[in-house]
């Protein structure tokens, strides 16, 4: 009998490399197929076929370009120097245009060559999604998975394009860099009064920190009952087995109730959509609604106050004319 | 056998930790609670890293005072005597010879002086240790209670034994860049103004040469015209990464993180840092600049302007200078302006 109680899978099946379901004349967008014994410690050992079609070739053409760009602009940076490219890699950045051009389409050497791969990354990733809608189509599926992936969609032009359009500059969105577009989160909550405040902030993060929990409380309970055929799902959505019986007996035993076979995925799908959806729609807000959500916090009694630290607070040396 | 293979994964995973974590800052480190409990209001203090500091940082030997106020002035005996010319002969042969150990104790009296003729005006150390002296009693005297008492700034709060102070800055004109695309004034590695963040590299020119407005946060709930973005507050960033790294202090130092911009909630170490700030800005523009037209090139950045002070140049990475050494104390002279003819006010400050 297999076992599953390692994290990597402890048994690879082989088999003759397998086309898949015959989706007629599209075939010849089809790459040929291969096995790969390392691929399948993790996965299925079988490589391909890749189904890219017209919107996967586009997308990767545009997606290239978008990366050249970046890369170049990154590299000419640092005066074409090679070393220097990879030693400062993680701090350089594309820029957005500077907030004096506003909206307007500003000079390729001063914000241009960020709109231009902004517009290629974009194209990329809406043909990608395409792609997704119709291989999922194609493969007599449902669209879940295009229609997850546009969640994040979302957050990306909300960041990129939305929320700059909103706010009438360009300048507002993110850099394309490593470190740099670290440095503008921070900068963003800075100017925006904390962003911990922001109630979709908030919501953003119980999803994403609710879908690692989720995820890892799946993944963990199907392989511990893979022994009884825990593994098999599906079947077990519709036909309960002893693996969905005790399943579901140790979620009892342990907090009372249980998910099924079934809805535990969706449970996960839902949390880790609604990270970036309620993400998004924090980020929209900002600067547009709310310009301190700290302030907003206080307003609302989100934010509870505390003893001053000095028996005399300071005031403003602004406006108490403390400054000479 | 078994056993040593279950053993290998751990065995190769607590290895990889180790040197994951090898670049990090090993424990134990001290935290120190400055608020009110539960608001993470507190210092994180490295106590290797601090006692390391402390040992950079001490105090000089003093010479002894043992001259006394009677006889006639040091202004009256020797000849071009702006500064300092009141005391007695022996008091103002005392406080040149601190000069000297605290400034030049390897060039020695040569260093600024001709050596046949001390009154001579030639060298230009001459003319910069003058508007460096009326820069010290003008910090002790008027921006004591603001915030250098009770230290006190002496020559060597700066200079530390070199002729130049070690951290000074001029205008960052960034590394090599290709032609023809725009400099984005951030994002390099090294940039130790910044703490080697991405920030940008000279946050130092607009804030503590320049008064550009370093707020960027709204005080009100909703949007109400505050037009500041996201770059700009990047260079605010830079310039709070500078503080940080020159005393060495959180953020908790001065703000309490959860509202930055409140004041009501910040620690009072902010109200000292806001009038340095303004400090700082007057010693560039009155004092320093002032010296512009007789500096060599060697004492200029690769703009063509003088070497500056920021806060790094007394903090040295001490929340306070030398740890709160006290040396004013010994030194009245240099606490209190004497008659000088420096333009204080020919921009900013």
């Amino acid at each position: 009998m297999a076992e599953y109680q390692n994290i990597f899978t402890r048994v690879q099946v082989t088999a003759p490399v397998y086309d898949g379901t015959d989706i007629g004349s599209d075939k010849i967008y089809r790459t040929g197929a291969t096995e790969n014994y390392w691929l399948g410690k993790i996965g299925d050992a079988q490589l391909g076929p890749i189904y890219l079609g017209f919107t996967g070739v586009l997308s990767l053409i545009c997606g290239f370009i978008a990366f050249e760009i970046i890369g170049l602009n990154m590299w000419a940076s640092v005066n074409w120097d090679p070393v220097q490219f990879v030693r400062q890699l993680f701090w350089l950045a594309l820029e957005p245009p500077p907030p004096e051009y506003g909206l307007s389409i500003p000079p390729l050497h001063d914000g241009g060559w960020w709109l231009m791969a902004g517009f290629f990354l974009t194209t990329s990733i809406i043909l990608w999604w395409v792609r997704t809608y119709n291989l999922a189509r194609k493969n007599g599926m449902g669209t879940h998975i295009a229609w997850a992936f546009a969640g994040a969609i979302w957050l990306y032009l909300v960041l990129g394009f939305i929320r700059p359009i909103l706010m009438g500059s360009w300048s507002e969105a993110v850099p394309f860099g490593i470190f740099p577009h670290l440095d503008w989160t921070a900068a963003f909550s800075i100017r925006y009064g904390n962003l911990f405040y922001n109630p979709f902030h908030m919501l953003s993060i119980a999803f994403l920190y609710g879908s690692t929990l989720l995820f890892a409380m799946h993944g963990a309970t199907i392989l511990a009952t893979s022994r009884y055929g825990g593994d098999r799902e599906i079947d077990q959505i519709t036909y309960r087995g002893t693996a969905s019986e005790r399943a579901g007996l140790f979620w009892r035993w342990t907090m009372g109730f249980n998910a099924t076979m079934e809805s535990i995925h969706r449970w996960g799908l839902w949390f880790a959509v609604l990270t970036v959806i309620t993400g998004g729609i924090g980020i929209l807000l900002t600067g547009t609604v709310v310009d301190n959500w700290y302030l907003w916090a206080v307003k609302h009694g989100v934010a509870p106050a505390y003893p001053a630290i000095e028996a005399m607070p300071m005031q403003d040396p602004l406006t108490t004319g403390a400054g000479q | 056998m078994k056993m040593m293979r279950n053993l290998r994964l751990p065995v190769v995973g607590a290895a990889l930790a180790t040197l994951t974590l090898a670049a990090c800052e090993p424990p134990p480190v001290d935290t120190v609670q400055r608020g009110y409990r539960g608001t993470g209001m507190e210092l994180v203090i490295n106590p290797d890293e601090r006692a390391e500091s402390v040992a950079a940082n001490m105090p000089p030997e003093i010479i002894p005072q043992i001259a006394d106020d009677d006889g006639p002035r040091a202004g009256d005996v020797y000849q071009n005597v702006e500064v300092l010319g009141d005391l007695s002969v022996g008091q103002f042969t005392r406080v040149m010879a601190s000069i000297t150990e605290w400034v030049s104790p390897e060039q020695g009296c040569a260093y600024c002086h001709e050596g046949n003729n001390f009154a001579s005006e030639a060298p230009y150390t001459k003319r910069v240790s003058r508007v460096m002296i009326a820069m010290t009693q003008r910090a002790n005297e008027d921006w004591g209670s603001n915030h250098v008492a009770p230290t006190g700034v002496t020559c060597y709060t700066c200079h530390r034994g070199q002729p130049v102070p070690e951290y000074v800055w001029a205008e960052d004109p960034g590394g090599p860049h290709a032609k023809g695309l725009a400099r984005a004034e951030q994002n390099i590695a090294g940039a130790e103004s910044v703490a080697y963040a991405s920030l940008p590299y000279d946050p130092l020119t607009p804030f503590l040469s320049e008064d550009y407005n370093i707020r960027v946060a709204s005080d009100t709930a909703l949007p109400a015209g505050n037009r500041t973005s996201i770059k700009q507050t990047e260079w605010t960033y830079g310039l709070m990464m500078h503080f940080s790294d020159s005393l060495n202090a959180n953020c908790t130092y001065c703000h309490n993180s959860r509202a930055f911009s409140d004041w009501e909630q910040s620690p009072p170490a902010r109200l000292k840092a806001w009038h340095a700030i303004r400090m700082v800005r007057e010693m560039n523009n009155s004092y320093i600049d002032a010296t512009a037209d007789y500096l060599p090139d060697s004492r200029k950045g690769p703009l063509g302007d003088p070497l500056k002070v920021s806060c790094k140049t007394c903090h040295q990475g001490a929340y306070k200078p030398m740890y709160g050494a006290q040396m004013i104390d010994q030194f009245p002279s240099l606490s209190k302006k004497t008659g000088v003819s420096v333009d204080m006010h020919k921009k900013g400050g």
